[in-house]
């Protein structure tokens, strides 16, 4: 029998947690195809290194079954990779910093552009909920003006429990859409 | 430990509006501060990972505006004297002279205490002071509105001291009066880049419009009585007569004052896309069922 994979697409701004999302969760040590962010920028002093084109992590369900994770690049110039990511995601994930407002409108932007790619099931998860200046996530939903029948999940990237939640709600979600 | 409860940000990425409609939305109690922006000389990168901008923290306090319970009580800037005996005489409650000698005689008088003593000396009359201090305060709140990069710190809990006057007023008109204030171009259209969304009422809009006591505009009021859930805003500004910018400036304001809601229409592939694209790639029950009890299980 041939094995089957599906996927997930996990966006988001840049420095939103995408990468150790799928990191904290994945089988595998994470495909990545990061580049090291230039040296004495303040990006460095954010984060080393930025994906490029896609993170790649993987979770074996059993013999004949996989679930593929895609992290999506979070630079706009590498904007042309979401559509290629997105055909034929089961779902998607969409990261947002709550400790940066200043990312709050790229987010809801990205949100809306993977949303036109294909009508899947989506969740937000509002990742650095352990930070001192995390905005809380209901106050996020209003700020990012998310609809009350969307899930707004709290999120902490690199703790694994936190990434399950995220992921099983967004499968939850796509058992109710295959009730309707 | 329970985590301080603080909403920190900038102007530059929530406008005063949008935090007014938080702090509406949400019913918060507490106090938004709002700063002079200093320059800490790095730069921070948008979400678009691209763009910079220069990064600012807060220096000294330009403004307090307290909130109890998701209505406005009380607003002042620093570079301003808010005692009681200004904010009268800003009012014309009190003339020149008997400023002067209230401030010569009681300048540490509480506003609670003076507004007692002006009371039983028939200066004034208490409907005079509530008039005057509201007026005050939404001054201050309209000025603030037109700040755009300024560092803000809300505080949760946090309220004015208590020999302040404070006197709530309902967020509704106050973000609607500000957006007639602000038309600037650029905002509207990023909060409403496409008209072609219908428009429709909250559950129960009688009791909204009634219980906020609304005071819209002749214009607004011809805006929403085209409002049906079908219209489009393109279709109600062509049915008023209006411009797309006069008619995104009417429908933000009403839309950030939780007074419509947009009904975004169905894309026209989408809804035919939906069952046969999700039956294409979408697994059957049995296989979303596999991946929660191994994600469960993980």
């Amino acid at each position: 029998m041939a094995m089957q994979t599906v996927k997930m697409v996990i966006t988001g701004p840049y420095a939103s947690g995408k990468t150790e999302f799928i990191r904290s969760i994945s089988e595998i040590d994470v495909v990545s195809t990061d580049t090291k962010v230039s040296e004495g920028t303040y990006e460095a002093t954010v984060k080393d290194q930025t994906t490029v084109a896609m993170d790649f992590g993987r979770i074996t369900i059993d013999d004949d079954l996989v679930l593929y994770l895609f992290g999506t690049p979070g630079q706009r110039r590498f904007d042309f990779m979401w559509e290629i990511l997105a055909e034929g995601m089961l779902g998607f994930v969409v990261m947002v910093d709550s400790t940066k407002p200043e990312t709050f409108r790229e987010a809801k932007s990205i949100l809306e552009t993977f949303r036109a790619y294909a009508p899947t099931p989506y969740v937000v998860a509002a990742n650095k909920q352990d930070m001192e200046e995390a905005w809380p996530a209901e106050d996020l939903r209003i700020a990012l003006r998310i609809d009350d029948n969307v899930k707004l999940l709290p999120c902490v990237a690199k703790d694994k429990e936190k990434v399950k939640v995220v992921l099983l709600e967004l499968l939850y979600s796509i058992l109710e859409e295959m009730d309707t | 430990m329970a985590r301080p409860r603080q909403l920190k940000g900038t102007l530059q990425d929530l406008h005063t509006t949008q935090l007014l409609h938080l702090i509406n939305l949400a019913k918060k109690t507490g106090t938004l501060r709002l700063y002079e922006g200093v320059p800490t000389g790095r730069e921070i990168t948008m979400g678009d990972g691209e763009t910079k901008r220069p990064e600012l923290q807060p220096g000294a306090e330009r403004a307090r505006v307290a909130f109890r319970e998701g209505k406005l009580i009380h607003a002042r800037l620093t570079s301003q004297s808010d005692h009681l005996a200004t904010v009268l005489h800003k009012a014309g409650k009190l003339n020149d002279e008997q400023h002067r000698i209230i401030l010569s005689k009681a300048a540490h008088a509480s506003d609670k205490a003076l507004a007692l003593l002006l009371i039983n000396a028939n200066y004034v009359s208490q409907a005079d002071i509530i008039q005057s201090v509201q007026r005050y305060t939404l001054e201050v709140v309209y000025d603030i509105a037109t700040w755009t990069k300024e560092p803000f710190i809300f505080e949760e809990g946090e309220q004015p001291p208590p020999d302040k006057i404070t006197v709530p007023i309902d967020l509704e008109n106050v973000i609607i009066e500000m957006i007639r204030r602000d038309s600037r171009d650029k905002m509207l259209l990023e909060a409403l880049p496409n008209l072609d969304f219908a428009l429709r009422f909250p559950e129960s809009p009688a009791e909204k419009f009634a219980k906020v006591k609304v005071q819209l505009s002749v214009e607004e009021w011809r805006v929403v009585s085209f409002i049906n859930g079908k219209n489009t805003i393109r279709q109600i500004a062509r049915a008023c007569n209006m411009t797309e910018m006069g008619i995104r400036q009417i429908v933000y304001g009403l839309l950030s004052a939780g007074l419509v809601e947009l009904v975004k229409p169905a894309a026209p592939e989408a809804p035919k896309r939906r069952p046969s694209q999700i039956t294409a790639n979408m697994p059957q029950r049995p296989v979303i069922n596999k991946l929660i009890d191994r994600i469960r299980s993980l």
